[in-house]
């Protein structure tokens, strides 16, 4: 992302390299590593729900919860993957989405839902297009142009909120129309009694199923399909392979006549919109109006979710789940669950460490000792206080963007021309 | 030959300002016309002569913003982004007056320590970003967005802890000692309102930026690798250690923002402590080049820009927030103009470079050495 | 002969302050292979950028295959029938080799089997030897080559450039490329061929041309010239060559690079493997060896910009292994890096600035307490000498380095180096992109201070230079140090022999 950094610590061998579990892991690719991950991470929430008696750890509510507030995360890191993928950083997703959600707000009011979402999409657009002519156009730095884009959408939502909305100053919407919600209910009431009987792993499975089939808004449905169509677009059709040499070799594509700033500039609308209509699913489906400061920060946190799923629709779509979960506990009120959460985090920090100073490598003695000694540090505080401090719950998103971070940064690789700008004719 | 160049290269960059700001008017102006809002009111009230007590809003609110933009400047002119000065200055506004409210020192002293206090603060909150950057490769702009949130919980949860019980609605620190109390400076005749007298630390900080940068080694090397990272490192430049310190001199630096508001105005530390100061130094830092006399002029830009659109919604019907707009759209357009007349100077200038070289070689004897 | 397949006729082509190309001729016929010779700057590259559509003249006509043609982009030049293999590949590392070769290209077989299958016929049908499948930051330098000009062809190209392409190569793949532009001309493709390798010229092209300072000064057939004959065309006056002079090899060991070896945190293969080598005062120490062989890494070791996994690296005495780059350099080793823009200025900082960049801690350059500020004036001062004494070509010292031609560049870097009078210098490349005049001052100055006692690591995949300047050639391959030669009797062919594996000689006798 900043782009041009060192490599401060040496990357992990190349998948293919690595030996031993981690060699089999590496070498299931796509979908099917994805479905061990889910399932080893099934067991562990499972197993941490029966030792620790918090049952909303993976209670249907709360994984409806979590898919609900994924979705906007997933939409704004998708946003960020076409982005990026074209080569260019794209950090005012938070600034598109605000503009989504006024432009959600605005548009379902006078015009109905579905009008909505289309003119969250317009709106973020909209200043995806301002980006691409700050950084296609014109040059300038993408995180700077990114900077600027976020206190312009801030501003204009402001703006535009006090002048449409009457009433509160400004500051929200009036209630919006609502979209349609499917609910399966013969499927939804069994599984929920499945989940009652808090067996160890059936529940767990239940609860997930029931989260699918009960009040699913098709917005979810929708954004599921925008990450498969996106994979298809960027991975199987031509546009997308000169989209993505674009991030990977601009000069190459352009001296095969591949016009480099059209496709960076298609990348980046679309990008914007993706970030709108995240902002649209947080007035509308996550919510029903549109409130300042709504978006909380998502947009960033939707780039964590791309950069930790390695620039892929897949990883993104975890990793959005991941953050979306935290982000249901703690809209939840799950003091207990995050206080459940210290143990297995706990755990796998004490291994990781354990592991670390084990294999003595270079540099990663250090990191290791760290992370044992605050691996016993979050024990100790675990087997001492019974719940997490109901004023602190506000960081778990957060915390746990930076904590997933940390762990992942070191593996991935970004498209290799991400960042760079791009002036045409530079082909030596 | 230097000092023409250096003329027109200022004159070139004094263009990029004027240029951004004239789009931002004619920009602003036309979303005004399409929101069918007064154009003329609203510029005769942002452009009309401020009244004293006015000026001193705008000199003080100028002193806080410089401090916040030469903390982000520190990280820029290393290619990091310290988004985290939000985060970083509230921080240490809210360590510097738990402790600094305590009283344990007597006066001055007891600002002093308020200020160390803030510096140390602000400092390892920067330095949370930099390590995770330089040991673990995530990427600052990121870390230092999420630790502005993590912040922000923090310190409410914190206040709500150390905050003496007073009945009120409003919940602050223990007030600050009388004689831990800045008195101000009456600068502005005529209006008993005064300047913070912590302007002397926005100098000060001003000249210190200025002096590391651009006369001691460690400011040659900071600017080295942040205008070719890996030229640096083979001249010797030791980067992660470069990185670290940048974060934390930049995170020192943010510590300072909110001293003059808690020395001179608020003498606590409360949940209505000003927030936002953080974002406005990225701008401002922006705008003024990320140079110590540039950002002088950027933030009383700024700063105007804030006081005069106060009275927005009285004399012209029009929501204060449209300045976020003008504000926004001069960053914008700021950073593009620059981009472009920085690619026109390397051009002009290769030119010049070129044809200097012409005119030597044509007086030169032909069949010289090479 | 064939017909003409290209027509350039007075071709002008202006950038600020300099005039790339004048009045250009260029008659190509149909299934030669046609040169282009000219030194470092002469404007081959320029020329063939407007033939492939990259730039646009400023005057001039471009007629392709008897029709007259506008090349405005790439893609033009690709309808023409043009395909052109660039000097620094333009290939994406992270894509297989048939995405790169379909980008751009969609339309003629698709991206998924039908295009497969192409590229397995054409690289088949002309021996390039590609799996469509395998990822280009996988394959070796001549075979990526392969791929740029697997990509000529399959976007049917009947007339093919190829810029500088032996840059890169030993003698003994120069020889299989010939064998491929043999192959396609006779299939009745057409090659137009850049290179101030002479005698790589004289032994495949047809038909020559001579460009010099933008302009054509001749065409000829290669059977009517001597290399000599071509240089004295290319340069227009006597050829300076590095001569052999009396030995100045002390036995004072400088810099000793003993058991060296590197791990690559990537896995598989070490980067180094058991390097050992020593540098006396006096002495100049050449390393030949294909690109990417360890060349690059030995030189960070050596400089501390890298730590080595085992062995010591020696500074006289002194164990310098574990050093920082700085140390380093306050020790008095100076470093002359192989990609200058990169590695060796700050482009936008001016001259005198990048004077002191590598050297901020020496004494001439700090004042203040504990050396802590930089000393202005002493610094100017001591730009204003290195261009005065290194002949670089600039009005002032307060201009930015990235506004200086390369050469200067070069010039600039090898003043302030040598003006802190190092021990040892570590030069890498040290001539590359200097024309022919600034090239033969280089070699002056080396060849001064190693008669004062300098001890040099010289790195260069210029043979000449190297078996020019050096009092001894050590060839890598594969991270390891595999023959060590004479360079007064070793030849061309055993060189580029020990560079590519062939043999494991040990100094020719």
């Amino acid at each position: 992302m900043s782009a041009q950094i060192v490599q401060t610590e040496p990357a992990s061998p190349p998948v293919d390299q690595r030996t031993g579990w981690t060699g089999w892991l590496g070498s299931l690719v796509g979908w099917r590593r994805l479905v061990v991950l889910a399932s080893l991470g099934l067991v562990v929430l499972s197993l941490t729900r029966v030792i620790t008696g918090a049952n909303d750890i993976d209670s249907s509510g709360a994984l409806a919860a979590a898919l609900a507030l994924a979705a906007p995360i997933a939409l704004a890191g998708l946003g960020g993957l076409w982005s990026e993928r074209a080569g260019v950083v794209n950090i005012g997703l938070e600034g598109m989405m605000i503009l989504g959600t006024w432009g959600a707000a605005f548009f379902a009011s006078n015009y109905g839902p579905w009008a909505g979402l289309l003119g969250a999409i317009l709106m973020g657009a909209v200043g995806g297009a301002v980006h691409a002519l700050a950084t296609v156009v014109f040059g300038v730095d993408h995180i700077i142009s990114g900077v600027a884009l976020n206190l312009l959408g801030l501003g204009a939502a402001s703006y535009l909120a006090v002048r449409t909305f009457e009433g509160t100053g400004g500051t929200q919407s009036p209630s919006l129309p609502e979209l349609p919600r499917i609910t399966i209910s013969g499927l939804s009431d069994w599984l929920g009694e499945i989940e009652q009987g808090r067996t160890f792993l059936v529940a767990d499975v239940a609860s997930v199923l029931r989260a699918l089939v009960t009040n699913l808004s098709v917005v979810t449905v929708l954004v599921v399909g925008l990450l498969v169509l996106s994979w298809w677009i960027i991975w199987r059709t031509s546009f997308g392979l000169r989209l993505r040499s674009c991030g990977e070799s601009p000069t190459a594509a352009e001296t095969l006549g591949v016009n480099v700033y059209r496709y960076k500039f298609i990348a980046v609308v679309i990008s914007g919109g993706l970030a709108g209509l995240g902002g649209g699913f947080l007035a509308m489906v996550a919510s029903n109006l549109y409130r300042e400061g709504q978006t909380g920060g998502r947009g960033y946190i939707g780039l964590a979710a791309m950069i930790f799923g390695n620039w892929r629709p897949g990883g993104l779509a975890a990793g959005a789940g991941l953050f979306g979960y935290s982000d249901a506990i703690y809209l939840r009120g799950g003091g207990d669950v995050i206080h459940a959460f210290l143990l297995p985090f706990s755990v796998f920090l004490l291994l990781w460490g354990a592991w670390a100073l084990w294999r003595r490598r270079q540099g990663k003695r250090v990191v290791g000792l760290v992370s044992v000694l605050i691996a016993i540090g979050v024990l100790a505080w675990f087997a001492l206080t019974s719940i997490f401090p109901r004023e602190l719950t506000g960081m778990t998103p957060y915390l746990a963007t930076l904590i997933v971070l940390a762990f992942a940064s070191q593996r991935l690789r970004m498209p290799k021309a991400d960042g760079v700008v791009y002036r045409k004719g530079e082909a030596s | 030959m230097t000092s023409r160049f250096d003329l027109r290269r200022m004159g070139m960059a004094l263009s990029a300002p004027i240029l951004a700001i004239i789009v931002a008017v004619l920009v602003t102006s036309a979303i005004l016309v399409a929101a069918g809002d007064p154009v003329g009111e609203v510029w005769g009230t942002i452009l009309s002569v401020p009244r004293p007590r006015v000026v001193v809003a705008i000199i003080n609110a100028a002193i806080v913003y410089y401090i916040s933009a030469v903390a982000v400047a520190i990280g820029f002119r290393m290619n990091l982004f310290n988004i985290g000065v939000d985060g970083q200055y509230r921080i240490a506004a809210f360590a510097a007056a738990v402790v600094a409210g305590e009283g344990w020192l007597p006066g001055p002293l007891n600002i002093l320590l308020g200020l160390v206090v803030a510096m140390l603060a602000g400092g390892l909150w920067a330095g949370i970003a930099g390590l995770l950057k330089v040991y673990r490769g995530v990427s600052e702009v990121i870390s230092t967005i999420m630790l502005n949130a993590i912040a922000t919980v923090l310190v409410a949860f914190l206040l709500r802890k150390v905050a003496p019980q007073t009945g009120s609605n409003i919940v602050s620190t223990k007030p600050l000692p009388e004689s831990s109390h800045v008195s101000g400076l009456p600068l502005i005749p005529g209006v008993s309102r005064e300047v913070y007298g912590l302007i002397i630390l926005a100098v000060l900080i001003g000249v210190v930026y200025w002096f590391i940068l651009g006369r001691t080694r460690f400011g040659f090397d900071l600017r080295a690798t942040g205008r070719s990272e890996s030229a640096a490192v083979a001249s010797g430049v030791n980067v992660k250690r470069m990185v670290l310190l940048s974060m934390i001199l930049s995170g020192v630096v943010a510590g300072l923002v909110g001293m003059p508001l808690l020395f001179g105005q608020d003498y606590a530390y409360g949940t209505t402590f000003q927030p936002g100061l953080g974002f406005a130094g990225i701008a401002i830092a922006l705008l003024g080049r990320n140079h110590p006399v540039g950002i002088v002029f950027a933030a009383f830009l700024w700063a105007f820009l804030d006081q005069q659109s106060n009275a927005l919604q009285i004399t012209a019907g029009v929501s204060d927030r449209l300045v976020l707009i003008i504000q926004g759209v001069i960053v914008l357009s700021v950073v593009i103009a620059y981009e472009v007349v920085r690619r026109l100077n390397v051009r002009i200038e290769q030119r010049r470079v070129a044809q200097a070289l012409a005119a030597q070689a044509a007086d030169v004897k032909e069949g010289a050495p090479a | 002969m064939g017909e003409p397949v290209v027509e350039l006729h007075a071709i002008t082509k202006r950038f600020p302050g300099v005039v790339a190309n004048k009045d250009i001729e260029l008659t190509v016929h149909r299934g030669t292979v046609h040169a282009i010779v000219g030194e470092n700057g002469a404007g081959k590259s320029t020329l063939m950028k407007i033939l492939y559509g990259v730039q646009q003249p400023d005057e001039g006509t471009i007629s392709v295959e008897g029709r007259a043609r506008q090349l405005k982009s790439p893609a033009d030049a690709i309808d023409a029938g043009i395909g052109m293999v660039f000097q620094h590949f333009q290939l994406a590392d992270n894509f297989t080799v048939l995405e790169n070769v379909v980008l751009g290209a969609e339309k003629l077989h698709g991206i998924g089997d039908g295009a497969r299958r192409t590229v397995q016929e054409i690289s088949d049908a002309y021996g390039l030897d590609l799996d469509p499948d395998v990822l280009v930051e996988h394959l070796g330098v001549g075979a990526q080559q392969r791929v740029e000009i697997l990509k000529v062809l399959y976007r049917g190209a009947r007339i093919i450039i190829l810029d500088e392409p032996t840059a890169v190569l030993v003698p003994q793949e120069v020889d299989e490329l010939f064998d491929n532009l043999r192959e396609l001309k006779a299939e009745g493709l057409t090659v137009i061929f850049i290179s101030h390798k002479l005698d790589e010229v004289l032994s495949v092209a047809d038909a020559i041309t001579v460009i010099r300072r933008g302009t054509t000064v001749a065409e000829v057939a290669p059977k009517d010239v001597t290399a000599r004959d071509l240089a004295e065309l290319m340069v227009g006056s006597e050829l300076p060559s590095p001569s052999t002079e009396e030995s100045t090899v002390t036995d004072l060991p400088l810099l000793s690079v003993e058991s060296t070896s590197l791990d690559n945190p990537l896995g598989g293969r070490p980067l180094l493997t058991d390097v050992n080598l020593t540098i006396h005062s006096g002495e100049i120490v050449g390393i030949a060896g294909v690109e990417g062989n360890g060349q690059d890494e030995l030189v960070e070791v050596i400089m501390g910009i890298r730590e080595p996994t085992s062995g010591r690296i020696l500074l006289g005495d002194v164990d310098t292994s574990s050093w920082h780059t700085r140390e380093i350099r306050e020790a008095g080793i100076g470093y002359i890096p192989a990609d200058r823009h990169r590695y060796g200025l700050l482009l936008e900082a001016p001259l005198w600035e990048n004077v002191v960049l590598g050297h901020q801690t020496e004494p001439v350059y700090v004042t203040g307490p504990g050396g802590t500020l930089i000393n202005g004036a002493a610094a100017r001062q001591e730009a204003e000498a290195v261009v005065e004494q290194y002949d670089v070509r600039t009005p002032s010292i307060h201009v930015t380095a990235g506004s200086l031609s390369g050469g200067n560049q070069q010039k600039l870097i090898i003043g302030r180096e040598m003006r802190r009078e190092p021990k040892v210098l570590v030069a890498a490349h040290p001539t590359r992109g200097v024309d022919v005049g600034a090239q033969a001052a280089i070699w002056d100055h080396i060849k001064q201070a190693r008669r004062a006692g300098l001890g040099v690591l010289l790195i260069s995949a210029d043979l000449e230079e190297l078996v020019g300047l050096s009092d001894t050639i050590h060839v890598i391959l594969r991270g390891r140090l595999t023959g060590q030669f004479d360079p007064d009797r070793v030849t061309k062919e055993e060189l580029g022999a020990a560079m590519t594996g062939a043999t494991a000689t040990e100094g020719a006798a």
